[in-house]
């Protein structure tokens, strides 16, 4: 592993009095070659053996461009939700002391935990018109289960950790100080949050944003149940990917998987200039 | 990242003037509003599953659980996850131990790539697998000559969920063995240990609570996975049906009650690692130290 340097000076590794590079390097890449990449690499592979006719007629098929608008959109406005309540959430926890603060900062990974297609049928049934929740809506006009509203509601429910426990950890760190330099300069509480506090948890906050986002665009097992899963209405685009997969057609379900990863690719990209962007400004 | 003091955890409550905390009221509000967000989005869920699945009595509750059905779903469950949880140990302490201690070119790019299945579709991780070993699948008319079946069977569903619970054991001990550094390890080394001594007797005791916190999350995935397992699975009930896939069925099936009997097995589950998660980082705060943040 050390020999054949590329020149003079250049080494693959750090010498170390460590054994066991090799091995473990080597088992790792073989692992994740087969595991991981070769099969992803087949995923690229079929989408590129398609042609670009195929690919495109696919690609700008009615019901593709719609699931993939229902997936993108409800991700978004989901993760946009979980921006606003998980620094709330975030911000209760590390500020204020009350009792069972251990179990509801323990209970936000819940999501994490909870297997996807439980929480699917338990929101289903508590949104329902004859639910808990339902029932309480129906009479407002709201209906949120069979709905696109019932996609993003599950969407909410698997974000939300993402946020908290993104920005959490930021918040513990802020400096106590720069809150009373801003309040002995005249700030009230508002200025303080909005001017210094704010800006700081800025790159945090659009992580957690990304990570929520990337997660909602792929969500399958909560939301199919909710959804209703009405082609060009409620339809995600996961759930294209498989019902493809489940008349033969493969070609649409690589399509759809492919334009599917280049999009979060692409949403990941921009995040992260954006992220940059605003750890600079902000420092 | 680095500094154990951050990570401590406990509420900054110490002597709060006005200037540096909320006024009352709107402390108020900010508690409420966190309380009902949780509640509704988070406790809620938990209770109906709970509700539902005794809605007919403990009878009916029980004899669901014993349905041949449901017991061969919660078999390949347990299976699927005795065979694809310790596959993935493996492979997190080996990809940790060439990242955490030692320095060589392409080592983010590395780190970067075991986080991709994160990014990635449930479906997609599943389709993967099908567009290679399925009958139209690249390897599929080779693995039908030889008689090899994958797909729509027990060797795809253990495939499927190795990928998609991949990151955790390694990316929960790449950061903590990062921060130990090699001090320890190069000791034992120059008291004679052997490579083998110095990583089962040194490294494996100092990480050994940050390995369980990953196993931990590893294995709460790796039983309740859905979307991959079902692209996967075939639904074959009775045989290829996982704990997750069974609900599902269940479910559509209208029999509501039995449905939630399995999902509540799974919160029960689910409940469980979160206490235990809970109880490590209450516990072994500091030594998961690395892992705090995500």
């Amino acid at each position: 592993m050390t020999t054949a340097p590329a020149k003079a000076g250049w080494r693959f590794r750090q010498p170390s009095v460590i054994p066991g590079f090799g091995l473990t390097l080597g088992f790792s890449l073989a692992y994740l070659t087969l595991i991981i990449l070769i099969p992803l690499s087949g995923l690229i592979w079929r989408s590129a053996a398609l042609g670009w006719t195929d690919f495109w007629a696919i690609a700008t098929d009615r019901r593709t461009i719609n699931a993939l608008e229902i997936s993108f959109g409800t991700a978004f406005i989901a993760a946009s939700v979980n921006v606003v309540f998980g620094t709330i959430v975030a911000w209760v926890l590390v500020r204020y002391n009350f009792p069972g603060r251990r179990i509801v900062d323990a209970m936000v990974d819940l999501p994490f935990a909870l297997p996807t297609a439980v929480a699917g049928i338990a929101l289903t049934t508590l949104y329902a018109p004859n639910g808990w929740l339902g029932s309480l809506l129906a009479p407002l006009g709201i209906k949120v289960a069979y709905t696109p509203l019932g996609i993003v509601i599950a969407l909410i429910f698997i974000g939300l950790p993402f946020v908290v426990r993104t920005v959490q950890p930021i918040m513990e760190e802020i400096d106590k100080e720069v809150e009373e330099v801003a309040a002995t300069l005249g700030a009230n509480r508002f200025q303080t949050i909005a001017r210094v506090l704010l800006p700081g948890l800025a790159p945090a906050i659009v992580t957690g944003f990304a990570l929520a986002f990337a997660r909602g665009v792929g969500e399958y097992g909560s939301v199919i149940f909710i959804a209703g899963n009405l082609p060009y209405k409620s339809e995600i685009a996961p759930l294209l990917i498989v019902i493809r997969l489940e008349e033969y057609n493969y070609a649409a379900a690589t399509a759809i998987a492919a334009i599917m990863l280049a999009l979060s690719f692409v949403m990941l990209l921009v995040i992260n200039l954006v992220q940059t962007w605003s750890r600079k400004r902000y420092g | 990242m680095a500094d154990p003091e951050i990570k401590s955890y406990a509420p900054h409550h110490e002597s709060q003037s006005a200037a540096v905390t909320e006024s009352r009221p709107a402390k108020a509000v900010l508690m409420i509003v966190t309380f009902a967000f949780l509640g509704i989005f988070l406790l809620l869920p938990l209770i109906v599953v709970f509700n539902e699945a005794f809605a007919k009595g403990l009878s009916a509750y029980t004899e669901a659980l014993t349905n041949p059905d449901t017991r061969s779903a919660i078999h390949l469950t347990l299976l699927v996850a005795a065979i694809s949880v310790p596959l993935n140990i493996v492979f997190g302490i080996s990809a940790a131990w060439a990242i955490a201690k030692f320095e060589f070119k392409g080592k983010a790019f590395l780190t970067t790539l075991i986080d991709l299945p994160f990014s990635v579709s449930p479906v997609i991780s599943g389709l993967v697998y099908v567009l290679l070993f399925g009958a139209q699948g690249l390897l599929g008319g080779w693995l039908k000559a030889h008689g090899i079946v994958i797909l729509f069977a027990v060797p795809g569903i253990v495939l499927a969920t190795i990928f998609v619970t991949f990151p955790f054991v390694a990316r929960e001990l790449i950061p903590l063995m990062q921060e130990q550094g090699n001090g320890d390890e190069e000791a034992a080394l120059s008291l004679g240990a052997n490579g083998w001594q110095a990583f089962w007797y040194v490294t494996l005791p100092n990480v050994k609570w940050g390995l369980l916190y990953g196993v931990l999350l590893c294995n709460a995935r790796a039983m309740g996975e859905f979307g991959a397992v079902s692209v996967v699975s075939g639904h074959i009930r009775g045989l290829t049906n996982t704990m997750p896939l069974h609900v599902e069925i269940l479910y559509n099936e209208y029999n509501a009650a039995a449905a939630f009997t399995v999902a509540s097995l799974l919160a029960g589950l689910a409940l469980v690692t979160l206490v235990l998660k809970t109880l490590l980082e209450m516990r072994y705060g500091a030594e998961l130290a690395a892992t705090r943040g995500h």
